[in-house]
């Protein structure tokens, strides 16, 4: 087995331009900024809402309200952990009853986090509607979900990791790509048996 | 970061860091509990038994409360109706029961001990929900976690538990906690309810409950257990309000924004006047609702723990 490689995949004026992009396309969709709320996945998935919300505060001048939402209550695996994962606060302040409902989160992998997501919003109230908007799509679906905006697409291998690192929790702002094993492993490598990256 | 043990038996030993991860767990479920669907969906599929040896109302209430939340099933048992009173062993009870695939048990039981007993001869995840004169750690949780939420730490303050410091399970547990988390404690009562050696536990002791008020921040009071009283401990209620009681004149003597605490039952007019009980400063409601929190936190942070993970 060769070292992993690290590569960066988008730099900071990547990130800003893909979150200018998802902005204009959420209004775009929605007709506007009326009954239209944001919902984070912590950690990362909350930075990104909080950017577009204010994005789209300088595009429309409307003020959207963010919401926060830690899903490791909601997720599929919670009896196969060693541990329990440390749960953190999720904030909704404002009802979510017949809103247009825009889910963000840093990176769609398998599904699940969305799946999980979707529940949790749901037993908040009904919503008009839920629609997905990521930075990055890596691929590799388990769940019947696809995204409704995205910020770029990037292949992956199943073993890759993929880590948004934002200047909110962390000490640089990009994208950056782990790719175990061989490093040629690139948009059609084979999947290798191994448990998936960190992002569920 | 997670709890060591794969069961709650008392808070001696538990660390501050473990104490720390309840209590903030517990606000996460905090949230939960005024949610218009007030349940997550985190325990389902685990089943948890309420063995209660003892009679309850809030405890058990508030564990089931706490287990439905979480969407785990429980039952809940009561020896009244059971085959205890044909005869059959606590041993041979839990183990019968445990063969219909239970995954967690809560227990209260008159014996000290008894929770210990049952991490020997069942593979569930345990859950002291108070043994005799031992321990009842979600209760002094609960009450830190109110004392917390209110002042925002535990560091620094001076808490009082005043009453049945003899007999009561929570002013131990009490004890045990508050210390490690940085907190100066002082016992009260009449001498004839306070424990021997009660100062080894690091605790100023007071018989005069005006001296044990002056400066405090929180008074917690445990309830006069008059079923736990063989001999008489004092010589009548009346004298016992008049020297121990909590009234509103006693109250100036603490420092100001102070609290008012009980774990329940009360026993209104002996050891707490209704006006207390009722006041602005009694949080005894608040203990309450914040227990079904923190027992949800217990319960989530213990589950799935099985043999082999932890040592």
């Amino acid at each position: 087995m060769s070292k992993p490689k690290v590569e960066t995949l988008v730099d900071k004026k990547g990130i800003d331009r893909a979150v200018a992009r998802l902005s204009h396309e959420i209004l775009e969709k929605n007709n506007g900024a009326e009954s239209l709320v944001l919902i984070g996945i912590l950690t990362r998935g909350a930075h990104l809402a909080r950017r577009i919300a204010q994005r789209i505060k300088e595009i429309e001048a409307a003020e959207i309200p963010v919401g926060l939402m830690d899903i490791n209550l909601y997720r599929d695996d919670v009896h196969s952990k060693l541990d329990q994962p440390v749960i953190q606060r999720t904030e909704i302040l404002f009802d979510v009853r017949d809103k247009n409902v825009i889910l963000v989160d840093d990176v769609l992998y398998t599904g699940r986090t969305i799946r999980a997501a979707l529940d949790q919003i749901i037993d908040f109230g009904r919503p008009r509607s839920i629609q997905l908007a990521v930075l990055i799509d890596r691929g590799h679906r388990e769940l019947p979900i696809r995204p409704d905006f995205v910020g770029k697409n990037i292949p992956t291998a199943k073993d890759d990791r993929v880590l948004v690192r934002l200047s909110e929790t962390d000490d640089e702002e990009l994208v950056k790509i782990v790719r175990q094993g061989m490093s040629l492993a690139g948009p059609a490598a084979p999947e290798r048996k191994k448990k998936g990256g960190k992002k569920a | 970061m997670s709890l060591r043990s794969r069961h709650l038996i008392g808070l001696e030993g538990v660390a501050r860091e473990e104490i720390k991860l309840i209590l903030d767990t517990a606000e996460t479920f905090r949230e939960i509990i005024e949610r218009p669907i007030k349940k997550v969906p985190t325990l389902r599929g685990l089943t948890v038994l309420n063995l209660f040896y003892e009679p309850s109302t809030r405890t058990r209430i508030s564990f089931e409360l706490a287990e439905k939340r979480l969407s785990a099933d429980s039952i809940s048992f009561a020896t009244a109706t059971s085959s205890v009173k044909k005869g059959e062993s606590l041993r041979d009870t839990v183990q019968n029961i445990e063969a219909m695939k239970i995954d967690m048990v809560v227990v209260r039981h008159s014996s000290a001990g008894v929770p210990y007993y049952l991490t020997q001869c069942l593979d569930s995840n345990i859950i002291n929900g108070g043994d005799g004169t031992h321990e009842h750690p979600t209760q002094a949780l609960l009450d830190m976690f109110t004392i917390r939420r209110k002042y925002g730490k535990l560091d620094g303050l001076r808490v009082i538990l005043v009453g049945d410091v003899k007999h009561s399970r929570v002013t131990r547990s009490n004890i045990w906690g508050l210390k490690t988390m940085g907190a100066s404690v002082a016992v009260c009562g009449p001498s004839t309810l306070l424990p021997y050696e009660v100062e080894k536990f690091g605790v100023d002791v007071y018989t005069s409950i005006e001296e044990a008020l002056d400066g405090a921040d929180v008074v917690n009071i445990m309830r006069i257990q008059l079923e736990r009283q063989q001999a008489g401990m004092f010589p009548s209620q009346r004298e016992y309000t008049n020297l121990w009681g909590l009234t509103r004149e006693r109250l100036r003597l603490l420092n100001k924004n102070y609290t008012v605490m009980h774990p329940g039952p009360m026993n209104r007019g002996v050891e707490i006047t209704n006006e207390v009980a009722d006041g602005d400063a009694s949080v005894i409601l608040e203990q309450v609702t914040n227990g079904v929190a923190v027992r949800m936190a217990v319960l989530y942070l213990l589950s799935g723990k099985k043999e082999e993970e932890t040592q």
